[in-house]
């Protein structure tokens, strides 16, 4: 079982800087997200865009801006759980919750804040007729750890830039690869199409294009794919195939907690600190809705703050608590390390 | 003052609602279907306007604007469901004084 103070749902930027507040206020966070990786929207669809109205930043890169919050805060030590759903919530006697991922893992918390942003991504699935059969038989829509496709023969589909970055990664780890895309052209960064192209040369990349996935075959694994290019029809022989189509935001699971629901989002208590209608529970960023909500990250951020003081009150009642400014108090990382400013130095010029 | 011009948007209940749309905003048509709340909130713009998703697709019903597609909005139009010879997406479509009168459906959700 994880222990923390607050477990929240959603690695986006609202929740990752909760963890920050949160670690002012001396409070442990962990973080449930359903991607392999963190930064929620930012990392996974469009990392390479720049973004205009973070304070502070005439212009980031939405990559950049998870990069800079995980630096942010890793002195408070977040944990993770990635790849995983959060699926079910349990109440407590004590007010406390247990909340169970889709793999089974279990997290006892103080306090709850969903920051699930548009929901969980889910993977666009080809319509293939009996590809569930083969889910985590040898069909793969993430790739986790690249580990199981060592020494394997895996096929790739999509024209994007996961398809392209895990082509151009996994052509040093499996033992062939080969990229299906229904057109010719692909829609990536120049640098990894330019790097496929070479990759292609060398031999190492094997491109299909353009061409379908029509069938899988196998009996209780993948063993082959059927591929179809105007009309004729191909069975190419593979360990793995990736369908890499992009991803698609469902509420999931959360819709049914109870939680009053409204427009596809969580309604919450905005003029106190943006608790949903089950104490405890609180929805941040741009899974809530109340009235003038804006969906955006700066107003993310806000809420994330607003909603750690509250979960401060909720743990320690009756407990005095003064906002301390970090400029005048430093910040003391649950690592050990302390970051504060420089002292001024008291000294008479001759 | 720049003047509003008129869209026809056909949601997916197959209800037709005539709208007017501001051409001084820097809108596009699938901010319009969210103002006018033509379809279920987080159902259309999920990616917020990047041509990333395709939740925003639309059917063009006249010929007052284009087919002729974007390289981002075609290459997301190929990965898409329900496409069709008539499918933009919403939010490649600014609204200027050039699409008065147009003509649209609200594709299913994918």
């Amino acid at each position: 079982m994880i222990e923390t103070d607050i477990l929240i749902i959603g690695a986006g930027p609202t929740g990752l800087f909760a963890v920050f507040e949160a670690g002012l206020l001396q409070l442990k966070c962990h973080i449930i997200d359903a991607l392999p990786q963190p930064g929620g929207q930012l990392a996974e669809l469009y990392p390479k865009k720049p973004i205009f109205d973070i304070p502070g930043y005439p212009e980031v890169l939405a990559g950049d801006l998870v990069t800079n919050l995980m630096e942010q805060i890793k002195q408070f030590q977040p944990g993770f759980t990635l790849a995983e759903t959060a699926e079910t919530i349990d109440k407590l006697e004590d007010g406390t919750f247990i909340v169970t991922t889709n793999k089974g893992t279990k997290h006892h918390a103080k306090a709850v804040a969903i920051a699930g942003g548009l929901g969980t991504f889910e993977p666009r699935k080809p319509q293939l007729e009996n590809i569930s059969f083969y889910e985590e038989k040898g069909v793969e829509y993430f790739v986790k750890d690249p580990e199981l496709f060592r020494d394997k023969r895996i096929v790739i589909a999509g024209g994007g830039d996961s398809a392209l970055d895990w082509s151009i990664f996994l052509s040093n780890v499996a033992s062939e690869v080969t990229l299906v895309h229904r057109r010719n052209e692909f829609r990536g960064a120049l640098d990894s199409v330019e790097k496929v192209q070479e990759l292609k040369k060398l031999g190492k990349i094997n491109l299909i294009t353009p061409a379908e996935v029509v069938a899988i075959n196998g009996k209780d694994h993948v063993e082959s794919i059927v591929l179809e290019n105007e009309g004729v029809q191909q069975v190419f022989e593979t360990d793995y195939f990736i369908p890499l189509f992009g991803l698609t935001p469902k509420l999931g699971a959360i819709a049914n907690w109870g939680l009053e629901i409204e427009k596809n989002a969580i309604k919450v208590n905005n003029a106190l600190d943006y608790q949903t209608n089950i104490d405890g529970i609180y929805a941040i960023g741009d899974v809530n809705i109340y009235p003038g909500k804006l969906k955006l990250i700066l107003c993310g951020f806000h809420e994330a703050t607003l909603m750690c003081q509250s979960v401060y009150n909720r743990i320690n009642p009756g407990k005095k608590y003064v906002l301390k400014y970090t400029t005048v108090s430093g910040v003391d990382g649950f690592d050990g390390t302390r970051k504060e400013a420089e002292k001024a130095v008291v000294k008479s010029i001759d | 003052m720049p003047q509003d011009v008129t869209v026809y948007i056909t949601d997916r209940n197959g209800e037709r609602h005539e709208v007017q749309a501001p051409t001084d905003m820097n809108m596009n048509i699938m901010e319009l279907i969210r103002a006018y709340e033509l379809a279920e909130e987080g159902t259309v713009g999920v990616c917020g306007g990047m041509a990333m998703c395709a939740s925003c697709q639309c059917y063009v019903l006249n010929d007052v604007i284009s087919l002729e597609r974007n390289p981002d909005e075609e290459a997301m139009l190929w990965e898409a469901y329900h496409v069709k010879e008539n499918s933009r997406l919403g939010c490649q479509i600014p609204i200027t004084e050039a699409i008065d009168g147009l003509e649209l459906e609200i594709a299913p959700e994918q």
